[in-house]
C-alpha cells in the first residue's frame, strides 16, 4: 500500500501558520514524524493560504531538508507545480489533473518530463460524477491521455473520488464497484488512490470510519491513499490487511515488520 | 518459434555480506569471502546478476566425531582427534572457501565442555588456519550462550559467522555480534514465517540485516528436501520483491544433514541394490547442496571432501565458469 502523509496542508492551522510566518520547524517536524510513522509520500499543500510559486518551492525544500521521502505537490496549477518539480530531489507525485483536456494537456507533459508520477481524478467540466460509469468514463480517458503522452503505467494513479459517507451515503458502495473496475482497466493496471479522510467528513467516528472503508477498498483493488499516518489503528489495519491478501510473509511480529519496511 | 522473454525485474537486491578479516582489516585470514548481492533468482544470469560465487565451507569439529560413519571418517584418518591438525589437513589438502568448526564438544548431554575449553580450541584454529571461519554452537541455547559469551570477544576483529539466533534465543548472540563485530546465522526450524520473525527479533535488538545469513535449516535428500526448497524459493522471491527482512544471504547445513541418512552410511553388503557405498555417500551429500544452491543457498556447509569437489565444479558450471 503506498501511503501518502496528508498532514503538511495549509488547511490545518499549524501549517498555515508556519508558512505565513515561513517558520520551518513545524514543517520539518510533520515531515519527519509522518515519514517514522510510514509515509510513502508526503502530501505538500497551501490551501487557500497561497497561491506563489516560490511558497510551494518553499515548502518542498524545507521538507527535504529534513527528509527524504518523496513528495506530492497538491496544486491544479501548472505555475505552481513545475518549479516544485525542479526543486524535488526524487521522482514526486503530482496531485492532481482531471479529466479535462486543458488541464491532461498541461500536467501530462510536466510529468513525463520531470519522471513524475501523477494522480488524475475522475472529474470533469460539470464535477465529479457520482455513479459508476461516469467515473469509468474518466477513468478511461485519463488512461488513454497518459498512455497517448508516453507516461508509464506505473506512474499513473486514478482517483475514482471519495464523497462524504455522512452527505453522500450511497456513494462508498459506487466508490467500491468504480475501483474494482477501475483495477481492470490494463494489466498491469494503473495505481488507484483516494483521499480517505474524505469518506469521514463532518461524521462521529472518523477513524472507524476511515479504517473500516480503506480494507474494503483494498480488497477490491486500492493500492494508495491519502491519509492520516498518524492515525495508528488506520496503519495497522493496512499491515494486516495486506497479510490478508498475501502480499506479504506473515510473522508473529507482522505490524512492527509493516514499519520497519 | 521465438521464445518469450521470462526475465523479471526485481526492485530490490540480496544483501552482501563479508566474512573474515584480512591483517589489514583487523583480522589474521588471508583472504575474505563475500557472500550474495544477488539482483536475480539462482543462476539466471540473463535476468540479473549474481556478483558472488556461492561458496563451501568444510566442517570440522572440537572433539572426536564418534557418530561419523567410518566413510566419511576414513578421509581425514587420525587428524579428528585433532581440530587444530583437522582444520589444517582441511585447508591445505581440500581447499574450501571456509571452515566452519562446530563445538559440539560444549553439548551438556556429551562431553559438556566449558566455555574456556571452547575458547581455547576457537584460539587455536584461528592461528593455525587462514580460512575464514565460522563457529557453530553444540545447539544447546543455554550453554551456547555461555560458550559464546567467552569465544565471540576471544575472536574480536576476525568477522566470524556466530551461529545461530533463533526466535526464543536472539539476545546474546546478536549483542555479542555487534559487540565483536561478528556476522550471525539466524535459524528457523523449516518455517518461512518464524525465519522472517527471527530477522526481524535481531533487527529490534539493534543487530544489523546486513549482518544475518538466513538458515531455514537443510534436511537431506529423501527427508523432506522439497519443502525447504520452496521456503528458500520464496525467501528469495520475497527479498528480490522488496521485503528487506527476507533479503539476506541464504545457508544449508548439507553434511549434518545427509550424513544422519541410511542412504548416504549403509554398507553395501546390508543394501546390495544401492551401490558403492563410496560413490553413493559423498554423492548423495553433493546432490543434497546441488538442490540448495539451485534455491538460492550461497553458502552450503559440507563434510566428505568428494562432496565438496563435486559442489565446486557445479558451482563453477552454474555461474558459467566451468566445463558445460
Amino acid at each position: 500500500m503506498i501511503l501518502i502523509g496528508e498532514r503538511i496542508n495549509a488547511g490545518f492551522s499549524d501549517v498555515e501558520q508556519a508558512l505565513e510566518e515561513k517558520d520551518p520547524e513545524e514543517i520539518r517536524s510533520l515531515a519527519r514524524r509522518q515519514t517514522e510513522a510510514g509515509a510513502d509520500y508526503l502530501d505538500i499543500n497551501m490551501g487557500a493560504v497561497s497561491k506563489d510559486p516560490d511558497d510551494m518551492v518553499w515548502l518542498v525544500e524545507t521538507v527535504q531538508e529534513t527528509v527524504d521521502t518523496p513528495l506530492s505537490i497538491d496544486s491544479q496549477r501548472a505555475d505552481i507545480i513545475e518549479p516544485a518539480l525542479e526543486a524535488c530531489k526524487s521522482n514526486p507525485l503530482i496531485n492532481s489533473t482531471t479529466a479535462q483536456d486543458e488541464k491532461l494537456g498541461n500536467l501530462l507533459p510536466l510529468a513525463v518530463e520531470h519522471d513524475a508520477s501523477i494522480i488524475g481524478i475522475t472529474s470533469g467540466k460539470e464535477g465529479a460524477p457520482q455513479d459508476v460509469n461516469g467515473r469509468l468514463e474518466h477513468a478511461a480517458k485519463i488512461f488513454t491521455k497518459a498512455n497517448e503522452y508516453g507516461l508509464d503505467v506505473d506512474n499513473l494513479f486514478i482517483d475514482p473520488v471519495a464523497m462524504p459517507l455522512k452527505f453522500m451515503q450511497e456513494q462508498a458502495s459506487n466508490l467500491l464497484k468504480s475501483i474494482s473496475q477501475i483495477s481492470n482497466i490494463s494489466d498491469p493496471p494503473p495505481h488507484i488512490s483516494l483521499g480517505i479522510s474524505n469518506m469521514s467528513s463532518d461524521a462521529t467516528e472518523k477513524s472507524l470510519i476511515n479504517r473500516t472503508f480503506l480494507v474494503m477498498a483494498m480488497a477490491v483493488g486500492l493500492d494508495a491513499a491519502i491519509c492520516n499516518v498518524f492515525d495508528d489503528k488506520l496503519i495497522k489495519s493496512v499491515a494486516t490487511a495486506e497479510m490478508i491478501m498475501n502480499e506479504g510473509i506473515y510473522n508473529d511480529s507482522f505490524l512492527e515488520t509493516y514499519r520497519m519496511s | 518459434m521465438q521464445i518469450p522473454d521470462v526475465s523479471s525485474n526485481w526492485e530490490n537486491e540480496i544483501s552482501s555480506i563479508t566474512i573474515g578479516a584480512t591483517e589489514e582489516e583487523g583480522g589474521t585470514r588471508s583472504r575474505t569471502i563475500t557472500i550474495g548481492g544477488e539482483t536475480t533468482m539462482p543462476y539466471l544470469h540473463f535476468e540479473g546478476s549474481m556478483p558472488n560465487r556461492p561458496v563451501s565451507a568444510l566442517e570440522i569439529w572440537d572433539v572426536r566425531p564418534e557418530s561419523w560413519p567410518e566413510i566419511l571418517k576414513e578421509p581425514y584418518g587420525d587428524v579428528l582427534g585433532d581440530p587444530v591438525e583437522w582444520a589444517q589437513k582441511c585447508e591445505e589438502d581440500y581447499e574450501p572457501d571456509l571452515l566452519c568448526l562446530r563445538l559440539a564438544g560444549c553439548d551438556p548431554y556429551g562431553e559438556d565442555r566449558s566455555p574456556e575449553q571452547a575458547t581455547k580450541i576457537v584460539e587455536k584454529v584461528l592461528d593455525a588456519t587462514t580460512l575464514p571461519l565460522i563457529i557453530w554452537g553444540s545447539g544447546d541455547e543455554e550453554k551456547d550462550n555461555e560458550v559464546f559469551t567467552l569465544v565471540s570477544p576471544a575472536a574480536e576483529g576476525e568477522n566470524c559467522l556466530l551461529g545461530t539466533i533463533t526466535e526464543d534465543n536472539y539476545r546474546t548472540l546478536s549483542a555479542l555480534g555487534k559487540a565483536d563485530d561478528h556476522k550471525v546465522i539466524a535459524e528457523s526450524p523449516v518455517d518461512i514465517n518464524i525465519a522472517k520473525q527471527v530477522n526481524t527479533l535481531a533487527l529490534d535488538v539493534g543487530y544489523d540485516l546486513e549482518d544475518i545469513v538466513i538458515f531455514p535449516n537443510s534436511p537431506a535428500l529423501g527427508y523432506g528436501i522439497e519443502y525447504v526448497y520452496s521456503i528458500m524459493e520464496r525467501t528469495r522471491l520475497a527479498g528480490l520483491k522488496g521485503d528487506r527482512l527476507m533479503a539476506q544471504p541464504m545457508m544449508a547445513n548439507i553434511g549434518g544433514e545427509v550424513w544422519k541418512t541410511k542412504e548416504a552410511k549403509t554398507p553395501e553388503d546390508e543394501t546390495p541394490n544401492w551401490g558403492d557405498l563410496s560413490k553413493r555417500g559423498p554423492a548423495w551429500e553433493a546432490t543434497t547442496a546441488f538442490t540448495y544452491l539451485q534455491s538460492g543457498a550461497d553458502l552450503v556447509v559440507m563434510r566428505h571432501p568428494k562432496a565438496l569437489e563435486e559442489v565446486g565444479r557445479t558451482v563453477d558450471r552454474l555461474m558459467g565458469d566451468g566445463e558445460q
